[in-house]
């Protein structure tokens, strides 16, 4: 019985989801992500700093009893970090290993971004950050760039 | 229930059965008129026969059919106990348990028939009494045998065991007439008297277990792991209410979760005797093997550990057993001629100590040689002669645990590879243990592991440090003190710029956790300094924290990926009002802060993170130069080899030139400078072998006894052995070689090696998470006289530069890239650092940018050393960067 709905269920969330996204903001920039890979959404989480981390890592967070590592993606992406008075928002997304959670300026609407308005980064934007994007979705006024969480998350303490 | 279901249920039952079968023929060897062991040893074969034939395991049938038959006559005394049939039942178990393995893996027998050993069997079960010399009389008083079957009907139902634990009591007279002499191992356990004996087959009572999946014990493990937080939380929250009702409900809240929560470890923890049952087994087999008499003593078997542990241990405490056996005790005959008893003894030995189990495996065998062991260090290129003659007789036995050792002078099948010891090092340290070895010579040795309890919950201290909270695990605790800032009192000390407490008249180095973890000071300096005493390893030392709080309960929660590399902390845990505390890693701390001395003894799976020694694929030219057989030196950093007749060498103004493509060649003469004198060899012969290094337009000639070799390998350069001239040694070919510092001997020559340019004293920041090239760097830059500063990472770089403003920034190395960018955000904030100019050392040409947007970047080949100079020349005359450039390999942003 299993076996058989297991195809089944594959392609229904290649219909649904594929192509659904979480979006948010940092620094102005438009971001989209995979909305299966967000667990929850939380605003201006309690962080604990750590001492000699990389300066991407906020700190640590309780997410329920579970000790979750927050990124400040405005360090991350390069754009200048501060904003005083502003509380940073956290996207709580699921990884290889346990869940993350990504500090950002605001959040976004849930879209569903059409195939054919994808397209890879150009080659010769040389950006840093360029290796932690996936590419770009032209929408309706608006560019949202697709973020490799993945790669994005490759920090070396 | 389908079929695999069946054949899980029958796996299951059988390899639990299984391993007890094993200690009790073990035990049915020195206890042979045991009827009930022999009944209980009878079942298990017998119910994994039925099994089989309802499963159509045939051949797994009728090899347990046989040793049935075996083991049926020996029950009515048709056929005496002889250490043969042992072995030919034991063998029987091997080819059970290989079959099960089988089973297991593809759901069908091996198709080994085990011919040879069913023919044995039967052979065995047909012979009257096999052999007269072996031969020991089974007799089986009457009333325990009724006992036995009386046992076997009733299954194991608990009113049984107790009647045959009082059938053991009337036993003793029998087992007192009958004593079985066995030649190869004699295997008893201390207490040899009949209550424990019972206690031991009493098998599991099959009504009163039940078996629970780990994983299930491992989620209920967690969830008690939140409920200790959630009532931590309601626990500090009732202290601030005048609710007597709260306040009492949540003692009772705290009272029962302490009690969950010690429960649920212990249905997590299992005797270690579940590890050792295996044990007589082994150590029977292997003194058989080596023809050697070994009596296995095994006391506390009951201590218990947590499951996770005893995974841990098992195979390092086997390996540890084999050692024993075979390089421990001596041959019977050896033993003798020494006048020890003829048959060895290993004992094991468990206890609880101060939240640690101890396990303890002592042979009363010959010791370790500690010369041999020396011998062997050095031999292998593991030790320098200077390490070795500093160490201790401990420490030297010790060395038995370094990878690539082993002392037996003859390898044979059991042990003596080479690999082991270290391993099993690696692998008691990965779990929080200590292991230590210590040996008399000809007397024994004794390996002593401590190993915690359990991992997941332990008790900390809390401490306060630059506004943040940090947990101190309790178990590296050794004390707390309060220095009053009072003069004439105790007070901290200072040698050699390490400050210093006098402890009981010990000197206990101090540090402070806020200048390690750089947190910002705390407001005003108050008057009281809280020391907390720590223990790391055998050392200690004091930490100076804010403020000490309480100790607490908590929950071990592991570090993200992205954290993991961090080396003070252990992990976090969550407190009482929710927020996050990091657990310091005492022995990272203490290393950071350099007053945990790195040992020697250190495994290279500890040195891999340390800086104390480097590892870098690199070419070397291996020379001879007087006392020092082989020295190298990186081949990229020589211009030239020569050859100079005797006669060539001038004296000049006290110093050896030499003419040379019509230019004067400075020459130094290495041995003069390392050892004080010319080597002896230099008189005997005429040409004299020199290797030239240039830069730029400045040539300098060292003068060696013999090139050697030019040899390309990976290297571990330890920098132990450090000295003038020298900046550390490794093993090349199996030899010991020293590494020239360069730098250090131009500058011990005094030679015209001043740059023509003198570079300002401001210095020139290197970062490189490679300390190796990161070393090679330097030397080039040091040469050419800029002074310089070392970063490993950029938080290092960026304190660096705060302390002191480079002239410029030089990146190399595998992660450059990635340094690269978290650099350049930093510089961008750092105020005066913005514009610092960057040197980006490429590994090859086509890394190199054809463009670069920074104006402040420099792009340059690895080993374009005189490019590197030349830009660091030209940053220092023009703030702007030169553009037009002869090397063509460089390319420079415009």
């Amino acid at each position: 019985m299993s076996e058989r709905s297991q195809p089944l269920s594959a392609c229904d969330s290649k219909l649904a989801d594929i192509n659904r996204y979480s979006t948010f903001y940092v620094d102005g920039h438009f971001f989209g992500i995979a909305v299966l890979r967000v667990q929850e959404v939380l605003r201006s989480p309690e962080i604990t700093r750590v001492p000699l981390a990389p300066p991407v890592i906020e700190g640590l967070m309780n997410l329920r009893g579970q000790i979750v590592t927050a990124v400040d993606m405005r360090r991350r992406l390069n754009v200048p970090t501060g904003q005083l008075g502003q509380a940073p928002i956290s996207i709580v997304v699921r990884t290889n290993d346990g869940v993350v959670s990504l500090l950002v300026d605001e959040i976004g609407d849930v879209l569903d971004a059409p195939a054919d308005a994808f397209e890879r980064l150009p080659e010769s934007l040389t950006l840093e950050e360029s290796e932690i994007i996936e590419g770009v979705y032209k929408l309706d006024g608006k560019l949202m760039l697709v973020l490799d969480l993945d790669r994005a998350l490759e920090i070396a303490a | 229930m389908d079929d695999q279901e069946i054949i899980n249920e029958f796996l299951i039952e059988s390899n639990e059965n299984l391993s007890r079968l094993e200690q009790e023929i073990v035990d049915l060897e020195k206890h042979p008129d045991d009827a009930l062991l022999l009944g209980s040893i009878f079942r298990t074969i017998h119910s994994i026969k039925g099994a089989c034939g309802f499963l159509g395991f045939g051949n797994l049938e009728s090899v347990t059919h046989l040793a049935e038959n075996i083991l049926s006559q020996l029950r009515t005394g048709e056929k005496q106990l002889t250490a043969e049939l042992i072995s030919l039942v034991l063998e029987s178990t091997d080819a059970i348990k290989n079959e099960l393995s089988s089973i297991e893996k593809t759901s069908q027998e091996s198709g080994e028939t085990y011919e040879d050993l069913r023919q044995r069997l039967s052979a065995a079960s047909v012979k009257g009494t096999s052999d007269g010399s072996l031969a020991a009389t089974v007799e089986i008083t009457e009333t325990v045998r009724l006992e036995a079957v009386e046992a076997e009907t009733k299954a194991a139902s608990a009113p049984a065991q107790a009647q045959l634990q009082s059938a053991t009591t009337t036993a003793p007279p029998s087992e007192a007439i009958m004593s079985v002499p066995v030649q190869e191992a004699l295997l008893t356990s201390p207490g040899e008297d009949a209550d424990k004996i019972t206690a031991n087959k009493a098998g599991p009572i099959a009504d009163s277990t039940i078996r629970v999946d780990v994983g299930h014990l491992d989620k209920v493990m967690n969830l008690v792991g939140e409920l200790v937080l959630a009532r931590n939380q309601i626990l500090q929250y009732t202290t601030q209410q005048d609710d007597p009702m709260l306040n009492a409900t949540a003692q009772r809240l705290n009272l029962i979760t302490s009690q969950l929560q010690e429960d649920v470890m212990k249905a997590r923890m299992q005797p270690i005797g579940v590890v050792w049952n295996k044990l007589p087994r082994v150590v029977r087999d292997l003194a058989s093997s080596c023809g050697k008499q070994i009596r296995l003593e095994m006391d506390g078997a009951e201590t218990e550990l947590d499951k996770s542990i005893i995974e841990a241990i098992k195979d390092p405490l086997t390996h540890i057993i084999r050692n024993c056996c075979d390089h421990g005790i001596e041959a019977p005959a050896e033993r003798t001629r020494r006048g020890k008893a003829a048959t060895g003894t290993l004992t094991l030995r468990a206890y609880h100590e101060g939240g640690k189990v101890n396990i303890e495996i002592a042979d009363d065998g010959g010791g370790i040689d500690v010369n041999r062991v020396k011998r062997k260090a050095l031999d292998r290129g593991l030790m320098n002669p200077e390490q070795i003659a500093k160490l201790s007789d401990r420490e030297a036995v010790n060395l038995v645990f370094l990878p690539g050792f082993s002392t037996a002078e003859q390898v044979t099948s059991i042990s003596g590879r080479g690999v082991g010891m270290d391993v099993v090092k690696t692998n008691i340290e990965k779990i929080g243990g200590v292991v230590d070895m210590s040996s008399t010579t000809g007397h024994g040795t004794t390996i002593k592991i401590k190993i915690p309890l359990t991992l997941a919950i332990i008790p900390g201290l809390i401490i306060e440090s630059g506004g943040e909270q940090f947990v101190i695990p309790q178990a590296s605790l050794r004390e707390l003190l309060r220095l009053e800032n009072n003069p004439g009192s105790g007070q901290i000390e200072m040698v050699y710029g390490t400050p210093v407490y006098r402890r009981r008249g010990k000197l206990l180095p101090i540090v402070s956790l806020r200048d390690i973890l750089k947190l910002p000071a705390s407001g005003e300096d108050s008057e009281v300094l809280n020391i907390v005493i720590l223990q790391s390893d055998e050392q200690l030392f004091g930490l100076i924290v804010d403020s000490i709080r309480d100790t607490q309960e908590i929950v071990v929660k592991p570090l993200g990926n992205q954290l993991k590399g961090l080396r003070p902390f252990a992990g976090a845990t969550i407190m009482g009002d929710g927020s996050v505390a990091l657990i310091l890693d005492v022995v990272g701390l203490g290393q950071i802060a350099n007053v945990v001395a790195d040992s020697p003894l250190k495994t290279r799976h500890d040195a891999d993170e340390r800086e104390d020694a480097y590892e870098d694929q690199q070419t070397y030219l291996l020379f001879r130069s007087g006392a020092h057989a082989r020295v190298a030196v990186p081949i990229s950093i020589v211009a030239r080899l020569e050859e100079f007749s005797r006669k060539s060498v001038q004296q000049s103004n006290g110093s050896l030139v030499v003419q040379y493509r019509d230019e004067i060649l400075d020459l130094v003469c290495l041995s003069e400078l390392l050892d004080g004198q010319p080597s002896v060899h230099e008189e005997q012969n005429d040409s004299l072998p020199v290797i030239v290094f240039s830069e730029a337009n400045r040539h300098v000639g060292l003068i060696v006894d013999q090139i050697l070799d030019i040899h390309s390998e990976t290297l571990r350069i330890s920098k132990e052995g450090r000295r003038a001239g020298i900046s550390g040694h490794a093993v090349i070919d199996g030899e010991i070689t020293e590494f020239l510092d360069l730098a250090a001997v131009l500058q011990l020559a005094g030679t015209a090696w001043a740059p023509h340019l003198a570079p300002s004293k401001q210095p020139v920041l290197l970062l490189d998470d490679n300390g190796f090239s990161r070393g090679l760097v330097r030397n080039y830059l040091e040469l050419a006289g800029h002074p310089v500063l070392e970063a490993q990472d950029t938080n290092d770089a960026l304190q660096k530069i705060a302390r002191k403003l480079p002239k410029a920034i030089v990146l190399t190395g595998k992660l450059r890239s990635q340094l690269h960018a978290g650099l350049t955000r930093i510089l961008a904030e750092q105020k005066g650092a913005e514009s610092l100019p960057l040197i980006l050392l490429c590994e090859r040409k086509d890394e190199i940018p054809e463009y670069s947007e920074a104006a402040s970047e420099i792009w340059l080949e690895r080993f374009d050393r005189d490019g590197l100079i030349r830009s660091l020349l030209h940053l220092e005359k023009t703030t702007s960067v030169p553009t037009d450039r002869d090397a063509g390999s460089s390319k420079v942003a415009a």
